[in-house]
């Protein structure tokens, strides 16, 4: 049986993203009957938290920038203090399609982390250049290293069961590219299981990816730092954490 | 030795020694941070007081040029110094993130609460 969608929280890490969030918010909830959706203010400056709030959205506000994982990490926790199944992080400049999140929920049957990649066949997303290598070299060491054949590893959707979801609400990474690569390491070695789906993806609202060989080469060389430090870091355990609020009542 | 620079190793040392005891007074440096300064400015007194010592530790340690070995444990404490910040700055870092994470929930929760009396409130 796949997590029901009430027993689902979509988070939306989000950052100064006032011209396309109520949108996606909104397509997300119609498309997703029954599914809360929490969107994270990273500390915008604009309007993102009003207007998520308005389109139906929980916001939670960072009181300033945490990065992705930082963001990723207070919907993982409000979603372990509510007593949620299942977290998807959906982009919240709508590049993803909210009509692939029941099939990234069904594979969740069978892993603890499912992504939904984007160049596995479904859709015409494509990036070229250095950064393609960049992405392979990572995908192919990931794939080897988890048993698993990974093929877009820095994708930003993807699915958290229930074992995963108790794992990262503790230990979620929040250093840069933490919450792509060293979040994958961390979930193998405590023993989850990890999948991917092909997915759709839409191309970006604004801006467009990077294809400076230079910038690819700092990327690449970021990552693999991130990549060593993941394996060489002490393998995380489910431990107290202090700071936790009781769940309301 | 020359009276002038007698004179003025040993008021370096002691400007050292009595900037950390205020800063430590007045609550702006920490006894853990400042631990190291006091044992630093307190072998630098005793230095400038008894230079016989200097030259005695450089022999006993083999090194030709008493100052070098000045500069040896300066470099070395300087150095622990600097990574014992960085791992401290680490530690706050985390820390913060944490606390940023937490506030970030509670006003959430706020919020959720104060719709729920308000609609309470009007039914």
């Amino acid at each position: 049986m796949p997590v029901a969608l009430s027993m689902t929280l979509i988070v939306m890490p989000a950052l100064n993203e006032e011209e396309t969030v109520g949108a996606v918010v909104a397509e997300t909830l119609r498309e997703l009957p029954g599914v809360s959706c929490l969107v994270v203010d990273d500390g915008s400056t604009d309007r993102t938290a009003e207007i998520a709030r308005a389109a139906g959205a929980l916001v939670a506000r960072a009181p300033y920038n945490l990065g992705v994982g930082g963001a990723m990490r207070v919907g993982f926790r409000y979603a372990r203090d509510h007593g949620y199944r299942a977290v998807v992080q959906v982009d919240s400049d709508g590049q993803h399609d909210p009509a692939s999140v029941p099939t990234l929920l069904a594979l969740l049957d069978d892993a603890d982390v499912v992504i939904g990649a984007r160049f596995a066949g479904v859709g015409d997303y494509r990036v070229t250049g250095p950064r393609w290598w960049a992405m392979r070299v990572l995908s192919a060491f990931l794939s080897a290293f988890t048993g698993t054949r990974l093929t877009d590893t820095t994708s930003g959707l993807r699915a958290t069961g229930p074992r995963a979801l108790t794992l990262f609400a503790q230990h979620y990474p929040a250093e840069y590219l933490g919450d792509t690569i060293e979040s994958l390491v961390i979930a193998h070695r405590a023993g989850c299981r990890i999948a991917q789906v092909p997915v759709a993806m839409r191309p970006r609202a604004g801006g467009t990816a990077s294809h400076n060989p230079v910038k690819s080469a700092v990327y690449l060389g970021r990552a693999v730092v991130a990549l060593i430090f993941a394996l060489v870091g002490a393998p995380r355990s489910v431990a107290a954490d202090r700071l936790e609020p009781k769940a309301a009542p | 030795m020359n009276p002038v620079t007698y004179a003025l190793g040993i008021a370096a040392a002691s400007l050292t020694l009595v900037v950390v005891a205020e800063m430590l007074r007045r609550r702006k440096l920490r006894e853990r941070h400042a631990v190291w300064w006091v044992l630093a400015g307190i072998v630098a007194l005793a230095i400038a007081v008894f230079p016989g010592l200097l030259t005695a530790a450089s022999n006993l340690l083999g090194v030709e040029v008493p100052s070098n070995l000045v500069f040896f444990a300066s470099i070395a404490v300087l150095f622990l110094v600097c990574i014992q910040h960085s791992a401290e700055l680490t530690s706050v870092e985390s820390r913060m993130r944490n606390v940023a994470e937490h506030a970030a929930l509670l006003e959430l929760r706020v919020h959720e609460l104060e719709q729920r009396s308000s609609s309470g409130d009007a039914s």
